[in-house]
């Protein structure tokens, strides 16, 4: 398409703006699934709008039915416009301060995500380096922190939650906690890859130098392991945001994202949960994009091309 | 069990009279004596390298030449202590090759540049000083003054990537030279670069080693570098890996690539070829 001489022979694609190659099949898979959910939507509350008219007996025509569809006030499935005159509703009409306000269960999420990232982030790193430098700990240590991704943490939250309450920890560290043991894992099988990650000609440099093990450290393994980081965080930090959340669900927490959730299942508000629910992927791909911009500027300074 | 080779009985050619390459007592750089090294592998025991007898003066530039497995790159590791010998003595300096590692006497050229990528070429011509705990203002002063001798100033804040594969070779001499070791150790350096380019690599390389007088180890798989560069050659042959040949190479310090033409440069190359081939090594 730049190449002029291309450019003669398929006159066709001349017109076209760079952008239209580039996003054109994103805003085509995107049309694609909201035809599908409208379809979808139709087909799942027919029954129930059906039925409400036959209740009321009052006589309706297929457009009034396909119609009450997408608009039912408790739909098993909300139609996508529903859902987001929900979220924007929840989001613009209220206070940040009150417990109807979307933005005030995001950010006590957040808070929880954020705090949580951190503790297992940091908690990620020092398994990984001391895995790294020790052996002994590589053999007693790894085969634990994989069992404790296999504990189903829905299970265990509770517990954690109840037994951290009784020692006087409330709020906002339990849930921390819980997102930080779910999100820490990624990070150390990342940074251990990353640590052990420089080539043989690297370290027998630092060999030839009689460089200490501190300045191996610092100079060569770890800026070696920062873009195996990055990876990981991004995983993480999604992580730490489901952790967040599910840290929420089982402890009948006030408020949060999870509570909202909840809030919706017991009271039958399914577009309430789908707002929540898309309050939360809008969440996890801003904080994918605030560590992608970290990885870009830290790579830009590491001489990335 | 030591086969001490004589290197009187090397001939010279006619034409290395010139007064730089005059042969006096020196004292040893490296002094290897019955050095062997057995591997333990899967398959049983290889023999790297079977008692192998090596001195090099200091000031020389000798060359290991030999096919792939003649051990050349052990004996390299061996004075560099990243790997120790199973029998024999060796001496680096005049001491073992731990404390000459540890006192930082040598300087080690891998095939590969090895730069770090997440430092400009400065930074990496730096680092070792870095780790030796040089001060700022001298690292800096360093870093200018080898990467002009290797023909790279300018390119101090462009990172590895930006160099072309001869650029980043004389940016890693260029960090062996910065903390100004006597010994220079250069694993086939210039054996992943094309042919125009090693030629002029040769040269600067020559020049250098006129300049500084540093003692250079070279490991190679060219006849024609290794005679290039070289007052002295040692041809090696594998299975097991050994030592056939010691040729004295006497051509003027400020020897040209146009001597690779003259009848004497010829003389000595096929020398080694036999040596090389005496040595089996041809059978693969």
């Amino acid at each position: 398409m730049t190449s002029s001489t291309v450019s003669t022979a398929r006159p066709a694609e001349i017109a076209w703006h760079p952008a239209v190659g580039r996003y054109a099949p994103i805003v085509v898979i995107a049309l694609a699934l909201i035809a599908a959910w409208y379809i979808a939507a139709v087909l799942m509350n027919i029954n129930l709008v059906r039925n409400a008219f036959e209740r009321n007996e009052t006589p309706y025509t297929t457009a009034e039915l396909i119609a009450g569809t997408l608009n039912a006030e408790r739909p098993l499935l909300p139609a996508p416009h529903q859902i987001i005159e929900t979220f924007a509703d929840d989001v613009f009409d209220w206070p940040v301060t009150s417990p109807r306000s979307l933005v005030y269960h995001g950010w006590v999420t957040l808070s929880a995500t954020f705090l949580g990232f951190l503790l297992g982030a940091a908690f990620g790193i020092i398994l990984a380096v001391l895995i790294v430098h020790a052996r002994t700990l590589q053999k007693s240590l790894l085969p634990w922190i994989i069992c404790s991704q296999m504990v189903p943490i829905l299970a265990v939250a509770p517990i954690v939650i109840v037994v951290l309450g009784s020692i006087g920890l409330r709020g906002l560290l339990p849930k921390a906690i819980i997102s930080a043991y779910l999100c820490f894992f990624p990070v150390t099988i990342g940074v251990v890859k990353g640590l052990n990650s420089p080539d043989p000609i690297q370290r027998d440099l630092m060999r030839t130098w009689s460089a200490t093990p501190g300045q191996i450290f610092w100079k060569l393994r770890w800026p070696s392991a920062v873009p195996f980081l990055f990876t990981s965080l991004k995983v993480s930090i999604t992580i730490s945001l489901i952790g967040a959340i599910v840290a929420e669900l089982p402890t009948g927490a006030q408020a949060g994202i999870g509570a909202r959730l909840l809030a919706g299942s017991y009271y039958g508000q399914t577009i309430q949960i789908w707002a929540a629910l898309l309050a939360a992927s809008l969440l996890a791909a801003g904080l994918i994009g605030l560590i992608s911009l970290a990885e870009r500027s830290v790579a830009r300074l590491m001489g990335a091309h | 069990m030591a086969s001490i080779r004589p290197f009187e009985h090397t001939t010279a050619p006619e034409a290395a009279t010139g007064e730089a390459g005059a042969p006096a007592a020196k004292a040893l750089t490296v002094d290897a004596r019955g050095v062997s090294l057995t591997f333990h592998t899967g398959d049983g025991e290889v023999q790297a390298l079977a008692n192998v007898d090596l001195q090099i003066s200091d000031g020389d530039f000798v060359s290991l030449i030999g096919p792939s497995g003649c051990g050349k790159t052990t004996l390299m590791r061996i004075i560099a202590d990243l790997q120790q010998p199973t029998a024999g003595t060796i001496l680096v300096n005049g001491v073992s090759p731990e404390q000459a590692r540890l006192a930082r006497h040598y300087g080690y050229i891998f095939q590969a540049p090895a730069l770090y990528p997440w430092r400009t070429i400065e930074r990496n011509v730096m680092l070792p000083l870095e780790i030796m705990g040089f001060d700022a203002k001298e690292r800096r002063a360093r870093m200018e003054r080898y990467l002009k001798l290797v023909n790279l100033s300018g390119f101090e804040r462009k990172f590895p990537w930006q160099l072309s594969g001869g650029m980043q070779q004389r940016a890693s001499i260029a960090r062996a030279l910065s903390f100004d070791p006597a010994l220079l150790l250069m694993d086939e350096p210039f054996g992943a670069l094309d042919e125009i380019v090693r030629d002029h690599l040769n040269e600067q390389l020559l020049r250098l080693w006129d300049q500084t007088g540093k003692t250079v180890v070279f490991v190679t798989h060219s006849i024609p570098e290794a005679v290039f560069l070289s007052s002295k050659i040692v041809v090696m042959s594998p299975r097991p890996g050994r030592i056939v040949d010691v040729i004295a190479c006497d051509f003027p310090r400020d020897r040209t690539l146009e001597i690779r033409e003259t009848p004497e440069f010829i003389k000595v190359a096929q020398r080694v070829r036999s040596g090389l081939r005496s040595g089996h090594s041809y059978d693969e």
